[in-house]
């Protein structure tokens, strides 16, 4: 069975119909990719998947469970985590807090230790401390902890991100343009930083990218999303030398 | 002065008080206002004082500004041996305060140090106690020697607890509410309603109906039951506030504390524009040092955990943290029956120290003040609420003399610090109550 699986989902802003009967299946251990031009809809993909946008038609399914219209922190809790194109970082927290407050959906000692604090809550609160400092080692900023975000590099804010979605133990990760603005030192450690978590987490990965040269050596499959719809969808050598792709992105070619 | 004497002069004084841990200073403290009560009156009366300055010299200083003031511009009659007073002020502040706080922090910084490590090695529960039980005796024996310190003392404290359960609304979770008096006096009127209806005959409200058996639970039940009213009335500011964003709390937020103001006025049975009167005088300083101390410490334990810390995330990208399981409608409407809840309790003190209550005392004046306090103080610190309760509150009182002049100076003071510290003196700073009674090093010394 697919992990997670979209059925003919829809979605219209007003009139106008931003994806139109986007389909997928995506396997445990996958790495997705979503290409396309400017404009074609590729981060709504993202936004309708985790919840943000409800969609107009259609089903979303994890695990075999329906997940659509649920709220975006109930379907992130069920194993969607995240990256935003432009980083969305909290201002005034610390790297550690960013992957601590991931974590928000499993602590259980509730509002009575938050007030009293309880011997549970400082148990719990240990835990994620001790797993968010391994998150951030896995994505190679554990010396950053105590900053605070607004401090740090570009790049380092877009690990920050990493370990954050990370934090909330997906079952897919979402990631929305990782690289853009990266320098192509930052460029190739991230393209090893996701290439590490597919291997030690096994974790299914979904990547709207634009650099195709990333895409191509990443991904086991990629869509190629235009004006909302799917035109190819295939392997990377397969959508390569889709006529289609080519005229998408490159325009058509017209010989006199 | 150049700058280098400057450099000079801030070096001696943080080489010579630099290492004093708090508990240094809370025996600094206790040893000043027992040096005011032994000696206090007979040196004000050597340094030609008409009694002992009670707020630490400001107000009397203000009075002389005051009275040269009404001399210069109303013609009033001047008396210039008052001017004697601001020396003498000056010198009683330094004599009886400063001077002995300053050696006892100083002589004994090497043995409270010594006892804040060994006490830091133990349950948090010892030194907290150690703190809390020194501080007690200093304030007590502070407000021991005047009844006007007594009430200034206590009303302090309230505006403690009441500007940092707004801090967690305005400042943590980041709206903007204007509601707070609103929960503060359905607090008092229900407290009152509690105290006055259930076991005080009353005028307004009738004979006592019930002799409680454990009648010291009376106060803290009646306080409980006024927060938990505050709460039920937040919620009726929530529900429909948080479906809208930004700017629309604070309109809705300001509607109801109208609503509430009005409501109060015309209701004839809690006795109209004249309000309650005639409550038990349960609101004793420990009391009130007690609640405030248990707010405080609850509040601080909240905005340091996962839960509180979902305020400042969604405060500051709600998307972000939605999309990071935070349950962001939850957290918002916990941190805001929560603010509410202590503004309730903290009426509930209010109206048991003032014992009696009306409608116009919770109005946009007492709105002005407690956003004063929370901005000046800082937002996002419980350092920042309990420095802007405390100096706005004392401010308040100790300039008080200069009449209409009070009310230039301290929003002069808070455009200066909204210029140079847009977010409050002492803002975005978290209180660890291990840190803060830990022992400090010496500046120059390894540790």
């Amino acid at each position: 069975m697919a992990l997670l699986r979209v059925e003919h989902m829809t979605h219209y802003f007003g009139g106008l119909r931003a994806v139109s009967d986007y389909n997928l299946e995506m396997e445990p251990g996958q790495i997705l990719g979503l290409i396309g031009p400017n404009g074609a809809g590729k981060t709504t993909v993202f936004n309708l998947l985790t919840g943000i946008y409800r969609p107009s038609e259609g089903r979303i399914l994890l695990d075999g469970e329906d997940i659509t219209g649920l709220a975006p922190h109930r379907i992130a809790a069920r194993g969607l985590g995240r990256t935003f194109q432009n980083l969305c970082l909290w201002r005034h927290m610390t790297v550690l807090d960013h992957v601590r407050m991931a974590h928000y959906a499993k602590i259980s000692y509730g509002l009575l230790g938050a007030f009293f604090g309880t011997a549970e809550r400082y148990r719990q609160e240990a835990e994620i401390e001790r797993r968010s400092r391994e998150l951030l080692e896995l994505v190679g900023i554990g010396h950053l902890a105590d900053q605070g975000v607004l401090n740090l590099p570009y790049g380092a804010q877009r690990r920050v991100e990493m370990a954050r979605a990370l934090a909330v133990e997906p079952k897919v990760l979402f990631l929305d343009e990782p690289t853009v603005g990266m320098t192509p030192e930052e460029l190739s450690q991230m393209m090893n930083i996701i290439r590490q978590l597919h291997e030690r987490l096994g974790l299914a990965i979904f990547l709207i990218e634009h650099r195709l040269k990333m895409v191509m050596e990443l991904c086991h499959r990629i869509q190629t999303l235009v004006f909302g719809e799917v035109i190819a969808e295939g392997t990377p050598a397969e959508i390569q030398g889709n006529p289609q792709v080519i005229e998408a992105y490159l325009g058509k070619e017209t010989v006199e | 002065m150049s700058g280098t004497d400057h450099a000079t002069i801030a070096n001696f004084f943080r080489r010579l008080l630099g290492g004093v841990p708090l508990l240094g200073w809370l025996l600094g403290f206790l040893a000043a206002v027992l040096i005011e009560q032994a000696v206090g009156t007979p040196l004000a009366q050597i340094l030609s004082l008409p009694k002992m300055p009670v707020l630490f010299g400001i107000l009397t200083i203000s009075k002389v500004i005051a009275a040269v003031i009404n001399a210069v511009f109303k013609d009033a009659a001047f008396d210039p041996a008052i001017l004697v007073h601001v020396p003498a002020a000056l010198a009683y502040l330094a004599l009886v305060y400063l001077a002995p706080i300053a050696a006892v922090a100083r002589i004994s910084a090497r043995a409270s140090n010594r006892a804040a490590t060994a006490m830091g090695r133990w349950n948090l529960l010892v030194p907290a106690a150690v703190h809390l039980g020194l501080m007690y005796a200093a304030l007590h024996t502070w407000a021991g020697m005047s009844d006007y310190r007594l009430i200034t003392l206590k009303i302090t404290l309230i505006a403690v607890l009441l500007t940092l359960s707004l801090n967690i609304i305005n400042g943590y979770m980041g709206e903007f509410s204007c509601s707070h008096p609103g929960f503060m006096a359905v607090g008092a009127y229900m407290s009152s309603l509690f105290t006055v209806g259930l076991f005080v005959d009353d005028k307004v409200l009738g004979k006592a109906l019930v002799v409680f058996s454990l009648d010291f639970l009376n106060f803290p039940l009646a306080l409980i039951f006024g927060g938990l009213c505050a709460s039920v009335a937040a919620l009726l500011v929530a529900i429909p506030s948080f479906k809208t964003r930004g700017d629309y709390l604070a309109i809705i937020s300001l509607a109801f504390l109208f609503i509430i103001k009005s409501l109060f006025e015309n209701l004839q049975g809690l006795g109209g524009s004249r309000g309650i009167a005639g409550q038990p005088d349960w609101a004793a300083l420990p009391v009130i040092f007690a609640v405030v101390g248990l707010g405080i410490w609850s509040i601080n334990n909240f905005v340091t955990s996962t839960y509180g810390k979902a305020l400042n995330a969604v405060r500051d990208d709600e998307l972000a943290a939605e999309a990071m399981t935070v349950n962001t409608r939850q957290a918002k409407m916990t941190a805001f029956l929560v603010g509410a809840f202590w503004a309730g309790v903290a009426g509930g003190l209010l109206a048991h120290v003032l014992r009696y209550i009306n409608p116009a005392m919770f109005g946009i004046q007492k709105l002005a003040e407690v956003l004063a306090m929370v901005y000046f103080g800082g937002l996002n610190s419980v350092y920042g609420s309990i420095v802007g309760a405390v100096s706005i509150g004392l401010l308040g009182e100790a300039l008080r003399p200069l009449e209409i002049l009070k009310w230039i100076i301290i929003p002069l003071l808070l455009i200066l610090v909204m210029i140079y510290r847009p977010t409050g003196l002492v803002a975005f700073r978290d209180f660890d109550l291990r840190e803060a009674m830990g022992p400090k090093t010496e500046p120059g010394q390894r540790k």
